[in-house]
Formats: structure tokens, C-alpha cells, sequence
């Protein structure tokens, strides 16, 4: 199952091209950009971690890049994420979130019901590849 | 919903975004029109104005910027154009116009469409090179990343290597440097700088580094009448007036002040104008009830160059009797 998560995420996956022509929008909107990883697709898992500080002095995108790929070498199989801080005073939020790399096989996850009293029932997501430990989720270890 | 495209992709894609059809083999293009089309001469123009003197490094750039637009002929034909090794290295005297030249190419090479930014990072070996082990790569890298679309300028880059340590971690910071020079030529455009003999000494022992540098230019010394030119130029810049008399006082003093120990072409130049601001503020200053106008403010006398050192060390100055100062 394909994880919708982010912007863009509905496309085809983008191409190295069309993910510098993003992380140029962001830097020549001047939000800070930073690139995150993880293992854990929960959606409700939103503090992945960082892959070094945010970056907030780089005029060009392919520095950027260098980053990614050097994520990407690192974690071959994690979804890693690039997302871009607006520091403006009245935004200061998260302005663009988007995946730049995901697992080759996601295998999705699986609806539990829990019986509450009165017949009630819970649901909760698990995710498969949640199963396994941290590094190992998606086959190829690499921590 | 419309794909992004990356409009980063190619140098040049200014030009290249209305690119008409490929052309039949046996077509014929005007080179004037390609010119045209491409602000190559307005570059280049303006390298002529702003510079003066530095005759191999103006060859140099015109050579770069032909072979721009006959990558962009070749284009049209459908040729493979691969961009050219930038990558250069700018020896010569101190005060000879490396940095200036260097600002000035990364604009170029950004108007000629080979850099996407066309910022430019100046660094010396304090930002390259770390203090510990483990330090220097990451410090390094990150320099690299800040100079991607630019240029990264090396200042006496003869100092990240040192021979007699081999426990530099300079040797670091120039493997790291050689491998992006390497892989991401279309990225940066490194400069390196230095006198002109340690130079020759960094690439003696970096050989990797020497093979790299596509254009090792070689800065000249200033002629006295070329840096009577740049003086010019720099009063100009800050909307000062030198009349012919100041000129000729101004000759004088540089021809002395070239015979003197520590003399750095145009940055002398740039310092003797300074004090001779000073010297013209003092003197319009301490006049007792003066008045000044437009023109006094402007204009730099001879008097103000007069006052130097360089003038009253000598025993033999004619005009030193003009001296109020």
C-alpha cells in the first residue's frame, strides 16, 4: 500500500529534477529546509528523525540535494522526507512537507477493531512492517 | 495536475526555452544573430569598462563565453555540448584584481547561463579546515553546500595543504574539495587564489588538484599608466573628480611608490586615495571661515597626494613646496 504523506504525494513519485526545482521554491521563498527520516509509516508518527540541522544559508538547491543523497546512502530503504519551515512572524509552521524517498515494498496496514462496552469498538491502525524492530522494518537492514 | 519542471536543469536554459527545432545538417547559422540573442557582449562590455588592464584574463573569458555560443550552435544542430571544466586557478602579486575578478566571473559565468545562482563564497583555509579529527569534513561540506550555483573562492588556497605536516587535516579538506570539483562540475565553479610561486608549490604536491583547474590565469602587474587608469576608477566610484594636474601628481607618486618595498598594485592605489580623502576633508575642514562648494568637494588636489610619504622621503621632490598640509 502506497502512503499518501505530504505534498505531492498522490503524483508518481518526483524525479531528482523535480525535486530540486521544489527545494528551490523553498529557498527562494526562504524557509528553512530540513530532511527527515524513518521507518515507521504511522501517520500519526510525525517527529521523524533529522538527518543534520536544518539548512537556512544555502542559495541553491543542489546542496540540498548533497544532503538527500547522502540520506538516501545512509538509509537506503527508510522513507525520508524534506520539509520546509516558514520562519515569518504570523506563519512560523511547516510550509511544504513532501517524501523524497520511500521503502521499495510498503506492505500497509492493518485495521484493529477493539470491543469496548456497549458494544463499541475502537479502531486503531497497525502498520505491518511496524511489526519487526527499527532498522529492519523494510527488509535490507542498514543500521 | 501539472508536473513540475525543472527549470534548473541546463546551464543556458534561458535561451533554450523557445529552442526551435533541431536543424537539418546542411543548414547555415548566423553566428551575429546567436550573439544577439545571447547578452554575451553586454557581459563582456562591461568586463571591458570595469576592468582595467588584465589582458590574459579578458582572453580567457571571451574564450569562454565563444565557446557558450557555439555549445548553443551546436545545440541546434543536436551535437552533444557538455559544459566545459570551469574550475580555475588566480596567481599573481597581491593587488592585482583576483578577488574583483573572481566577483566579477561569477556574475559572468552566471549571465552566460553556467551558473544557476551565481553567488560567490569567498573562503580561506579557517573555513575549510577543521581543528580535530572528524571536524574537517563535515565543516568542509558545508562550505560546499553554501557555494552550489556559485563560485567558491579559495583565497591562498596554498595554505590548506602543508607539506612539512602530515598530519594536516588540510590533505582532508583538498581530497573532499577534489571529489566535488569532480562530481558536481556542474554545480560549483571553484576558484582557487595565491601568490603566484606558492601556488606552483600547492600544485606541485596536489597534482590531483593541478589536473582538475581547466584555467591556471596568470594576474600581471599593473602598468603605471593602467593603474593611473584604475584610479580613476575608483574615485569615480565614490563620486570623487581627479583633474589632470592631480593626475599627473598622482603618476608620480605611484612611480615612486612602485620602487618601494610592499607595493600591492591596486590596493595601493586604493589606499592612497583613501588618505587623500582624508587629507582633502582635513583640508577643507581646518580652513578658518571657509566656504566650500560642489566642485571642492569633489575634486581631490594635488596637494592632498602631495602630503604623502612617499613625496616627503625623497629629497628630490619638485613640488613640495605647494604642500599646506
Amino acid at each position: 500500500m502506497r502512503i499518501t504523506q505530504g505534498a505531492f504525494s498522490y503524483l508518481p513519485d518526483l524525479t531528482d529534477d523535480e525535486i530540486k526545482a521544489q527545494l528551490q521554491y523553498c529557498i527562494d521563498n526562504d524557509w528553512s529546509v530540513a530532511i527527515e527520516f524513518t521507518d515507521d509509516p504511522h501517520p500519526r508518527n510525525v517527529y521523524w528523525e533529522m538527518w543534520g540541522l536544518p539548512m537556512f544559508d544555502l542559495p541553491d538547491a543542489s546542496g540540498v540535494m548533497l544532503e538527500v543523497d547522502a540520506c538516501r546512502d545512509a538509509y537506503p530503504v527508510h522513507y525520508v522526507r524534506v520539509s520546509a519551515f516558514d520562519a515569518r512572524l504570523t506563519r512560523q509552521t511547516t510550509a511544504l512537507s513532501f517524501l523524497v524517498q520511500r521503502p521499495p515494498e510498503e506492505p500497509g496496514f492493518q485495521l484493529e477493531r477493539q470491543e469496548g462496552p456497549d458494544r463499541t469498538i475502537r479502531y486503531t491502525l497497525r502498520s505491518y512492517a511496524g511489526d519487526r524492530p527499527v532498522g529492519e522494518r523494510y527488509g535490507r537492514g542498514d543500521s | 495536475m501539472r508536473r513540475p519542471v525543472d527549470r534548473n536543469a541546463e546551464p543556458g536554459e534561458a535561451a533554450e526555452e523557445s529552442q526551435p527545432d533541431m536543424l537539418a545538417d546542411d543548414a547555415v547559422l548566423d553566428v551575429d544573430d546567436i550573439r544577439a540573442e545571447s547578452e554575451v557582449d553586454a557581459v563582456l562590455d562591461r568586463l571591458d569598462a570595469e576592468l582595467v588592464g588584465l589582458a590574459p584574463v579578458k582572453t580567457r573569458i571571451r574564450e569562454i563565453a565563444a565557446l557558450l555560443l557555439v555549445d548553443r550552435m551546436r545545440a541546434r544542430f543536436g551535437l552533444s555540448s557538455s559544459r566545459p571544466a570551469l574550475h580555475m586557478s588566480f596567481t599573481g602579486s597581491p593587488g592585482t584584481g583576483k578577488t574583483t575578478v573572481a566577483l566579477r566571473m561569477a556574475e559572468l559565468l552566471h549571465g552566460l547561463g553556467y551558473l544557476r545562482r551565481g553567488h560567490l563564497v569567498s573562503v580561506t583555509r579557517d573555513d575549510l579546515v577543521g581543528q580535530y579529527i572528524g571536524h574537517t569534513a563535515p565543516k568542509t561540506k558545508e562550505v560546499l553546500k553554501r557555494a552550489m550555483g556559485g563560485v567558491l573562492f579559495i583565497d591562498e588556497a596554498y595554505y590548506l595543504y602543508k607539506e612539512d605536516n602530515e598530519r594536516d587535516y588540510g590533505a582532508e579538506s583538498v581530497e573532499i574539495l577534489l571529489q566535488v570539483m569532480e562530481n558536481q562540475r556542474d554545480d560549483l565553479v571553484v576558484i582557487l587564489a595565491g601568490y603566484k610561486d606558492r601556488m606552483d608549490d600547492f600544485f606541485r604536491s596536489n597534482p590531483g588538484m593541478s589536473s582538475r583547474v581547466a584555467h591556471h590565469i596568470d594576474f600581471p602587474d599593473y602598468s603605471v599608466d593602467e593603474l593611473v587608469a584604475i584610479s580613476g576608477l575608483m574615485a569615480a566610484e565614490h563620486e570623487y573628480v581627479l583633474p589632470a594636474d592631480t593626475a599627473a601628481v598622482l603618476r608620480d607618486y605611484l612611480e615612486r611608490r612602485m620602487r618601494q618595498p610592499r607595493f600591492a598594485n591596486a590596493r595601493s592605489v586604493r589606499n592612497a586615495i583613501e588618505r587623500a580623502r582624508l587629507r582633502q576633508a582635513n583640508r577643507l575642514v581646518s580652513e578658518p571661515g571657509a566656504t566650500v562648494t560642489k566642485q571642492q568637494l569633489q575634486s581631490l588636489e594635488p596637494a592632498d597626494f602631495l602630503a604623502s610619504r612617499v613625496f616627503t622621503d625623497d629629497a628630490e621632490t619638485q613640488d613640495v613646496d605647494d604642500d599646506d598640509a
